[in-house]
């Protein structure tokens, strides 16, 4: 566990673990099923105004983990406490209750608005549905508040979805989201699907409602540009299993893990000379298939500094000052 | 001598809701083993550039101006010329390794077919041929590969496939439309050093469109930025990278978060991209220029040359616009 912080974290993850039962082909049907481990043995912590980023690359489980923190998908071990409370543990009615404060923005902005409501109807639904006891007159009065707190119109609060670019429906998923005024907002690569000019719009948007309202956040992406300029805390996953996690500073600063090297060198960087100048610790060959994953540690198969004992046992987490680091080899690399 | 010579190109879509001009004007060349990125953001003209030169718009698309291949003009040809030109001079990448590949015929059928139509090679040798390019784009085990079907490979693999079934003619020119932005940034970083090699080992000269300044410039020579379908600015990578010269650029440049400078804030360019149905006189970007003045608004800048092999088109001196930034 990274270094305990005096108050009681917001949301906190132990060994959390994710299974997906996969049919095999042609398999008859008494025939058992493949297990899938999505999501590992994750253990994080998240304190309240914090920003955790979670990279790394697509099957590597990070949209798993955020939905397991949320219980939009059940968790086959590990608990997840959320204000201390066992999430769980908790009853339909509370869990939905609890949901208030968590919400989440998804990667595709279009798709995740219903064509056929309004935009008001959209950024309302939260409220009609988990404060139903508001008068229609005052969530009226919210949804317009909060159009105008994340730079849209009030006035478009009766035009549809189509009518209104990426970015804007960005902004319209952001403010379903925030509506509810929740302590916690977990974000799918919320913008890896807009143009540059939009996602530093995007991005900013985000920092500033999280300064205003004391917003935690977990940004899932890939692109480790965003995730360093947004995140306190990171998080690297790879095959489901964490590899690195700490402070955002140290992480990219002075990456310990193998593979969180060679991911960093591997982002493009726009500026030619130090571009070109730059040495890129390539990696070989494909992410394994997560139904067979390699023994020992997952990364072996395509780690540079890979020894024999690396198959024999899978390295956990191991901190120092607060920053974790799943390889024993660390020196070598 | 250049390779490719493009003057004036227009390309322009006849919809219901009347004519929409998709690309305005465009002029850039490419010299052999040279290559030229072309940037900008979804919409704004950069892969109806590629498929106008190669005759692939959609029906309701028509191309104007003038694309001199070798000195051949390339635009509008009829099909059975454009067919000797594609594979054989021209060959393209698409964005998509997942749906670029017929999922229905094995990868070595469906690289040999393109040696047997174009070269006339018989399909023993056109199946040799296949296999030594899936070698030289270092796809692992390639003998195996051959007899795979497309979904049984990875992303990666997918558009290495790609890259090889465009290579096998060696043509003298590739057209790469975002050839990475579907990969994983180890695989993009895979893909990209490949081509870099491929680039020199064959001398190929390779279009890249992208809208990722990183890639542009680990790879270019020359870019080329496009707004709405314009030109905003062209010239050699280093000058585009740290001395842009209009307000678009700067904007693009500031915008991005660096991995290598963390902790600065990022600057935004305000608005959306214009729609291009209804682009008014004046320049397209003037809305959400920070310099724009009336005379923006009403004009559209004209290209101009200015300095060692640049164009922008922007009313600011660029004098002033250093001071801009």
């Amino acid at each position: 566990m990274p270094e305990k912080h005096a108050t009681d974290p917001l949301l906190e993850a132990s060994d959390l673990t994710v299974h997906f039962d996969i049919k095999r082909p042609g398999a008859l049907p008494w025939r058992g099923s493949d297990s899938l481990c999505a999501v590992d043995g994750v253990s994080l912590q998240l304190q309240a105004g914090e920003t955790l980023g979670v990279v790394g690359e697509s099957g590597c489980g990070k949209s798993t983990l955020a939905r397991a923190l949320m219980r939009l998908v059940p968790v086959t071990s590990g608990q997840v406490t959320w204000l201390g409370k066992d999430l769980s543990g908790l009853s339909a009615a509370e869990l939905r209750d609890s949901r208030k404060d968590m919400q989440m923005i998804f990667q595709d902005p279009i798709a995740s608005l219903n064509p056929r409501m309004t935009v008001g109807d959209s950024i309302a639904e939260p409220l009609r549905s988990l404060c139903p006891e508001l008068p229609r007159d005052e969530v009226r009065a919210r949804v317009k508040a909060m159009m105008e707190r994340v730079g849209l119109l009030p006035n478009l609060i009766n035009r549809y979805p189509h009518e209104f670019s990426g970015g804007q429906c960005q902004r319209i998923g952001i403010a379903r989201a925030l509506i509810l005024e929740p302590k916690l907002v977990i974000c799918d690569e919320p913008v890896s699907a807009l143009d540059v000019s939009i996602q530093a719009q995007i991005v900013n948007l985000l920092q500033e409602l999280q300064r205003e309202m004391g917003l935690a956040l977990i940004f899932i992406a890939h692109d480790l540009s965003v995730v360093r300029h947004i995140s306190d805390q990171v998080l690297v996953m790879y095959l489901g299993n964490a590899v690195e996690y700490g402070p955002s500073t140290s992480v990219f600063e002075s990456a310990r893990h193998p593979y969180t090297k060679a991911l960093l060198s591997a982002v493009p960087v726009p500026d030619p000379r130090l571009e070109r100048s730059k040495s890129v610790q390539l990696l070989e060959g494909d992410l394994p298939s997560p139904i067979n994953p390699p023994s020992g540690c997952v990364f072996r198969t395509r780690c540079p500094v890979a020894i024999q004992a690396c198959a024999a046992s899978k390295p956990s987490l191991q901190y120092t000052s607060g920053h974790g680091v799943a390889c024993p080899n660390t020196e070598i690399a | 001598m250049n390779l490719l010579e493009v003057k004036d190109l227009r390309v322009l879509f006849d919809t219901r809701d009347g004519e929409v001009v998709a690309v305005n004007d465009l002029n850039f060349s490419v010299t052999p083993g040279e290559t030229l990125g072309i940037v900008g953001e979804s919409g704004s003209g950069k892969s109806q550039t590629a498929f106008s030169l190669l005759g692939l718009l959609a029906r309701n698309g028509r191309a104007s101006g003038s694309a001199r291949f070798r000195g051949e003009e390339i635009l509008n040809l009829p099909e059975q010329r454009l067919n000797r030109i594609r594979a054989q001079e021209i060959a393209m990448i698409f964005q998509d390794p997942m749906t670029s590949l017929n999922p229905y015929r094995k990868i070595g059928p469906q690289l040999s077919e393109v040696l047997e139509l174009h070269k006339g090679v018989g399909r023993k040798e056109a199946l040799a041929q296949s296999l030594a390019m899936l070698d030289a784009v270092k796809i692992p085990e390639a003998a195996k590969r051959l007899d795979s079907y497309p979904h049984e490979l990875s992303g990666g693999m997918r558009q290495r496939v790609m890259i090889a079934m465009a290579l096998l003619c060696q043509p003298k020119l590739l057209i790469a439309d975002e050839p990475t932005t579907a990969l994983d940034v180890t695989v993009q970083a895979q893909i990209l050093k490949l081509l870099d090699e491929l680039k020199k080992e064959f001398n190929t000269a390779i279009v890249l469109i992208t809208h990722d300044l990183g890639v542009v410039a680990g790879l270019c020579d020359k870019v080329l930025v496009m707004y709405a379908g314009r030109t905003m600015e062209y010239g050699p990578v280093e000058d585009i990278f740290y001395n842009p010269s209009h307000p678009y650029t700067q904007g693009l440049l500031h915008a991005v978060p660096r991995l290598d400078i963390p902790g600065a804030a990022l600057a935004t360019i305000p608005g959306n991209p214009p729609n291009l149905q209804e682009l008014a006189a004046g320049c397209p970007f003037w809305q959400r220029c920070s310099s724009a003045t009336e005379h923006c608004q009403t004009d559209a800048p004209v290209l101009e040359t200015f300095g060692e092999g640049r164009l922008r088109a922007c009313h600011l001196e660029s004098r002033e616009l250093l001071e801009v930034v």
